[in-house]
């Protein structure tokens, strides 16, 4: 008994994806499931996001990077090499895994903002590699041989088969972010995030840990990449390195509630229905990424906690269901 | 008697400044060990240097036949090596008792979380802190935060212990209390070093005692021979009539 309570804060996050997962099936409608698509897409990213910046205090700016640099190892061994996009998808997850490995030894050192400002060089700079590396196409990028599809059945076959393996990664995710947030492991983030010397005092090997939320932090990212980039039908640097998509990311997490396994779903839900409100509104379609720079100052200025935080503060009684 | 902790010729320099010269004692198993000196004689320095979080520049610390003079701090934790800090360094966004989980779970027992809370209930049952269990550690005031850093402290269940002045701060009544639970740890057989200015209290609890000044070490010795030492007295207090006055004092 003790134990099903214990992950009651997971019954939220699992509703919410069955019924995105079910909306377009029930409602039979291909734009929904576009729609539907683009939010678990948000939640898995954002949720990642969430176990560095949320759980471990470290602001990455620059979380993107995964991924593209995923979506590109996967979406290579998908095309020339003939792989499945399971396989695809996998070594997506371990590239960007690896990749979170070795950067995290050199920058997870810095504290603060020198953090954050590493997170953007390395985002910068991995797209400018890539913008010069024939193997994975340089500036073109790489289109997705049509025959692909044939494996499962054509484009709109392939399209639908996308919508189910977004899903299940998504559930994935918000059961990493769950898991991480009540283990042992997660309590030395936490420890590690109100303050890492205190942390270090009592016992936290604070290298080691941050290390290991990086990686996990990335691997959803990569395979995330993979995937998106296999139903996109192409993919080039500046549509998998986008800096602006980190720092909606970051608003995406502020906004619903860091540190907290439903905080990045509230937030990716609604962060893209503003997003669709701004983009097709005349006076703000041009402008609605610096909406999200105001939105992002206003909730640091007045919600720190976010809005998950902010119920949490105010009603005990929730505690326990809004994890 | 075994020797739990051997501090020997440790050096520490910040840049041109001589923090400690070659300090040397040994600490026996089960011991209360008093440090005491004027503000700036590097007593917290030596504790930074004791578990880690500065290495000296000289000299060894063998801690249960270990030198760990070099190894990081986390790994003296993991030995049996605890501490309080002077500051106060709460987990503020966390509850008290996954505050006082931290300490269980990392620290020498290396617990699993469900042992951990346990460990924390009890620990905070005794420092008295057992009903502020839920709260966050930002609302507790600061004599409860220093409760706070002992609980952590010993949820680890260490063989060591260093306070840093936890009477600091503190009212008479709440300083009679605290004195009492640093005699029920040692009780419970943990080994102590204390850093306090409240000279009564320390004069009352320790086995044995340490005065550094300016990062030299200008006596040891038991309680009495301290109060005692002229040099102390001169160096610590500056005025003996006045230092007779203090420790006269109820």
């Amino acid at each position: 008994m003790k134990n099903l309570r214990n992950h009651l804060g997971l019954l939220l996050p699992i509703l919410v994806v069955a019924a995105m997962t079910l909306w377009p099936v029930i409602t039979d409608s291909i734009a929904n499931r576009e729609n539907s698509f683009t939010i678990l897409k948000a939640i898995a990213l954002a949720s990642s996001l969430n176990i560095l910046l949320g759980y471990t205090g470290y602001v990455s700016f620059g979380h993107i990077v995964f991924y593209g640099f995923g979506g590109y190892f996967g979406l290579y061994v998908v095309n020339e090499l003939g792989w499945s996009i399971w396989a695809g998808i996998l070594i997506g997850g371990i590239a960007s895994g690896l990749l979170a490995f070795l950067l995290g030894k050199a920058i997870l050192r810095l504290r603060g903002a020198y953090f954050a400002l590493a997170t953007i060089g390395i985002n910068e700079a991995m797209r400018a590699f890539i913008n010069n590396l024939d193997l994975f196409g340089g500036p073109i990028g790489m289109v997705l041989n049509f025959s692909v599809y044939k494996e499962y059945g054509g484009a709109a076959q392939a399209s639908s088969l996308s919508f189910y393996i977004m899903a299940g990664l998504t559930f994935a995710a918000l059961v990493i972010s769950h898991l991480v947030r009540t283990s042992k492991f997660g309590l030395g983030l936490q420890a590690v995030r109100e303050n890492e010397d205190a942390a270090e005092v009592m016992g936290v090997i604070a290298p080691d840990a941050k290390t290991w939320a990086y990686v996990l932090s990335a691997i959803i990212p990569g395979m995330v990449g993979v995937l998106f980039f296999f139903k996109n039908g192409h993919i080039e640097p500046p549509v998998a390195f986008p800096l602006h998509s980190s720092i909606e990311l970051l608003v995406m997490v502020m906004l619903g509630g860091q540190g907290t396994v439903l905080g990045p779903i509230l937030g990716a839900f609604a962060y893209q229905g503003m997003r669709g409100y701004l983009v097709t509104s005349d006076i703000f379609k041009d402008i609605q990424l610096s909406v999200s720079g105001v939105l992002l100052l206003l909730i640091v200025l007045f919600i720190p906690a976010g809005a998950v935080g902010w119920f949490r503060q105010r009603i005990p009684a929730l505690r326990r269901v809004l994890a | 008697m075994t020797i739990l902790l051997s501090v020997q010729g440790v050096t520490k320099r910040f840049g041109g400044l001589q923090a400690l010269t070659d300090v040397t004692f040994d600490l026996p198993e089960g011991q209360i060990l008093g440090l005491i000196g004027p503000n700036g004689a590097g007593k917290t320095t030596l504790f930074n240097a004791v578990n880690g979080v500065y290495p000296p520049e000289e000299g060894r610390i063998i801690f249960r036949d270990k030198d760990v003079t070099t190894m990081k701090t986390y790994y003296h934790a993991r030995m049996g090596m605890a501490r309080t800090h002077q500051i106060v360094q709460p987990l503020n966004e966390l509850t008290v008792r996954e505050n006082v989980m931290v300490g269980a779970c990392f620290g020498r027992e290396n617990q699993s979380l469900g042992h951990a809370a346990d460990i924390a209930e009890e620990v905070l049952e005794f420092v008295g802190l057992a009903k502020r269990a839920d709260q966050m550690a930002v609302s507790l005031n600061v004599a409860q935060k220093k409760r706070l850093e002992m609980a952590r402290a010993l949820a680890s269940r260490p063989f060591l212990l260093l306070l840093d002045e936890v009477l600091a701060g503190l009212n008479p009544s709440e300083i009679g209390n605290m004195v009492e639970t640093v005699k029920k740890i040692r009780e419970r057989g943990i080994t102590i070093i204390m850093i306090e200015h409240v000279m009564k209290a320390v004069m009352n609890v320790s086995d044995r005692i340490i005065v550094l000044d300016y990062g030299e070490q200008i006596a040891e010795g038991t309680p009495e021979e301290i109060s005692s030492n002229e040099k102390v007295i001169e160096a610590y207090l500056g005025d003996p009539k006045l230092a007779e006055k203090l420790l006269a004092e109820d």
